[in-house]
């Protein structure tokens, strides 16, 4: 329905895989040799996989001994959450409260819900404040003496309001009373400083492509001493933690992206930032009615540099999106979906939205590749596709009166 | 045009699309979203509000190259069609909750947020057909396969949505043929079986869905003298015209089948009788909606009381807002909660809720349609 390419804004949601990455990738995957062989072959894919977990662990603090590759962040949630619940448990029946952020996504969220249905566990959700920030005040009493807590899961940076979390001090509150904490660093790692080892976060997950590495890839970084159980079984690879052939191809292009996105990281920071203002202003003034959700200071310290979210008071996010996709700009309500249905944000919801002003979200996201010309296109379509969402929604509302008026009486007998 | 194609994820619709974008239109694909709780082949749905049926339609969509859409209209359906429903039988009616959605779903909210977007027409796989006057307006017509027309679910809609409205498998010989035509275009729905439940009851049980709805509300059934001839559970577990599952004490003294005659749900009856007096020579019917010119004294016209029944002969008058049709061939089982549908040849005048009747044998001077 457009000319020529679309406005990509959803980098949040997945990005274009990076060159090095894809370079990377393509050397290793025609290659005969499966990195647990003992032959020749064998060995060399070994040296690909090792050295890209050094590669990794370098780029994010944390030593190549605390690297466990997975299919990605989902799977990397899962094995902190349902692992550390399953090992501390193990050491202590009491051990059953879960702790974490009314906020965390649904590779958090769900995982807890269901060691709630189906093993005992009890959820504790820690409310957040109107920025998304969530309340240490309340972990620190949910924590009380730790003899009952499993552990605590706080995700570095909310991947919807893009509000930076207070992961260090949350480490710091849990571990005066002798609980791990995991962190879902997945909207984090390769967009803002991520130091493993200084943040205090016993379990860490990231996703590779998200930073531009390969769909199907990432890590969870595991502090040593850490008790965990793994989830799947069977060749023992990752020191028995992680069962499964390791991916030298993904393995190589996910450090390989991973290595480039930190390695300017300070620049594109700088770059994103710019971009995002001029995206974000130009919103604020092109539109009444759109506000800037999540922590209002743009510094990254708080706010992932490439996030902009905002709410359009009396639009429907499914009508914004169709009418910005048809103009040619992709980007996303920023909440789950089911069968394509956008659900109204448990995030902004959490934050203290009413239902109505979270029914009109937009996120965008700015990534490695964007650009001023995709930020213009934006600016240019969101105006008219507010105006007619705005339509849209009261028509809906109008003719539900008009029809509501036609309803027959009760029989006459 | 700018056309919303509704697509169900059915054959019809991803031909009736298929057909659209032929036609040239500028065709962007819809699948709407009508159950919050959406189930899945693998839980057992017959439904057509499978998430499969959601995928189906994603993947006729890709192949037709159009932009594909969920939308969620379950807040609507809801209100409008399910809640409609159950009430509807509370009230001892029958309702047609396809018509309903047609009415207030199709045809209404997902029509107004698509004018509201941009767009100027629905387009949908029902077998009925459109056709545009010189003059701007448009008349709602039978399909030309007699066997599938479905113009009695549309002849609820009025003048305006008919004018937004099209149906591009109005002109198909066949269903055969839409088959036929969806193979050839590498359709992959083309040989998904027909939907043929109501879709928001997936397992099929009505009473059983009502039942979780309603309660028990037991009460008696009762024959035409006032005799009590048996029990019930709940009034809304009945339809005028039914033969089974009345769960009577003992047969009719003359060994006769009797039938559900007249529901009341306020006294919780239920009156049952043999088959002669389920005949009806007129009905009223309350809120008509017209395509056509509202007429002005009696018409001639044919009465249409059921999806897939014959039309009969009748004459048609609109008096204090009600249509009054006295039928010249007698009805059976018309029960109040129906749309009756009025056609002129193959036009459909416009259509209104059936709310009494008047049995055969009723002298003349009581008459409904008096």
């Amino acid at each position: 329905m457009t000319a020529g390419p679309s406005a990509y804004l959803d980098h949040a949601s997945t990005t274009p895989a990076r060159p090095e990455a894809v370079a990377a990738f393509v050397a290793e995957a025609s290659l005969a040799g499966n990195p647990s062989s003992l032959h020749s072959s064998g060995r060399r894919a070994r040296a690909v996989v090792e050295e890209a977990r050094e590669a990794l662990a370098a780029a994010v603090g944390a030593r190549p001994a605390e690297v466990v590759w997975t299919s990605g962040g989902t799977e990397a949630d899962n094995l902190a959450v349902k692992g550390v619940y399953w090992a501390r448990r193990a050491q202590d029946p009491r051990r059953t409260k879960v702790l974490l952020s009314a906020v965390e996504h649904h590779a958090v969220l769900d995982c807890v819900d269901w060691l709630v249905a189906h093993e005992g566990a009890r959820a504790v959700l820690l409310p957040v404040d109107a920025v998304g920030r969530t309340d240490l005040d309340a972990l620190q009493r949910e924590l009380g003496t730790g003899e009952d807590v499993a552990l605590v899961a706080l995700m570095w940076a909310n991947n919807e309001v893009g509000t930076v979390q207070p992961v260090a001090e949350a480490a710091a509150l849990a571990h005066a009373v002798g609980v791990p904490l995991h962190t879902d660093a997945v909207q984090a790692v390769g967009h803002v400083p991520v130091d493993f080892a200084a943040c205090g976060a016993d379990t860490l997950a990231l996703s590779a492509h998200k930073f531009g590495g390969p769909v199907g890839a990432g890590a969870l970084l595991v502090r040593r001493g850490t008790p965990l159980t793994p989830l799947q079984h069977g060749g023992g690879q990752e020191l028995g933690v992680r069962s499964g052939t390791l991916d030298a191809a993904a393995a190589a292009a996910t450090a390989a992206a991973l290595t480039a996105a930190v390695g300017d990281l300070a620049a594109e920071t700088t770059r994103l930032q710019q971009l995002r203002d001029r995206l974000l202003d130009g919103l604020l003034t092109a539109v009444p009615g759109v506000s800037l959700r999540g922590d209002q200071r743009r510094d990254p310290r708080h706010r992932l540099p490439g996030n902009v979210h905002v709410t359009v008071t009396g639009t429907q996010g499914d009508s914004l999106l169709y009418l910005l996709d048809a103009a040619g700009v992709e980007c996303s309500t920023g909440s789950a979906c089911q069968a394509g249905v956008p659900q109204p944000s448990h995030v902004l919801l959490a934050m203290g939205l009413p239902e109505e002003e979270a029914a009109g979200a937009l996120r965008f996201s700015l990534g490695w590749n964007s650009t001023a010309a995709d930020v213009d296109a934006a600016l240019a379509a969101i105006a008219p596709a507010v105006e007619r969402s705005r339509r849209a929604a009261t028509s809906t509302r109008t003719a539900r009166r008009r029809r509501a008026a036609r309803t027959p009486g009760p029989v006459a007998s | 045009m700018r056309v919303l194609a509704a697509m169900s994820g059915g054959v019809d619709s991803a031909v009736a699309a298929a057909r659209a974008v032929d036609a040239g239109h500028e065709v962007v694909g819809v699948h709407m979203a009508l159950n919050r709780n959406p189930g899945t082949l693998r839980t057992g749905s017959r439904g057509c509000c499978t998430i499969e049926d959601s995928l189906d339609a994603r993947r006729a969509a890709d192949l037709l190259g159009i932009p594909f859409y969920v939308w969620d209209l379950s807040e609507s359906f809801l209100e409008e069609v399910v809640e409609d429903f159950v009430a509807e039988y509370a009230a001892g009616r029958t309702p047609n909750p396809c018509v309903r959605c047609n009415e207030r779903i199709k045809f209404a909210a997902l029509l107004d947020k698509g004018i509201a977007l941009g767009f100027d027409a629905v387009c949908t796989g029902h077998y009925a057909r459109v056709e545009h006057r010189p003059d701007g307006t448009a008349e709602l017509h039978r399909a030309a396969d007699a066997l599938k027309d479905q113009s009695y679910v549309l002849a609820v809609l009025d003048a305006d949505q008919v004018a937004h409205a099209m149906f591009p498998l109005g002109d198909a010989p066949t269903k055969a043929q839409v088959r036929a035509e969806a193979e050839r275009r590498g359709l992959p729905v083309a040989n998904k079986p027909d939907s043929h439940d109501i879709c928001f009851i997936p397992d099929g049980d009505t009473r059983g869905f009502l039942a979780d709805k309603l309660g028990e509300d037991p009460g008696l059934v009762l024959d035409e003298a006032g005799a009590v001839v048996g029990r019930h559970t709940g009034t809304y577990g009945f339809t005028v015209g039914q033969r089974k599952g009345l769960g009577l004490d003992r047969p009719a003294a003359d060994g006769r089948p009797r039938y559900v005659l007249s529901i009341e749900p306020v006294r919780r009856t239920v009156t049952v009788g043999p088959a002669e007096r389920l005949s009806v020579q007129a009905l009223t019917a309350v809120d008509p909606v017209w395509s056509s010119p509202v007429p002005v004294g009696p018409v001639e016209v044919a009465a249409q009381v059921r999806a897939h029944g014959d039309p009969v002969p009748a004459v048609a008058e609109m008096r204090d807002g009600e249509v009054r049709v006295r039928l010249r061939t007698p009805l059976t089982g018309v029960a109040p909660g129906q749309t009756v549908a009025l056609y002129s040849a193959t036009r459909v005048l416009g259509s209104a809720t059936i709310s009494a009747t008047t049995p055969v044998d009723t002298p003349v001077g009581t008459l409904a349609a008096d």
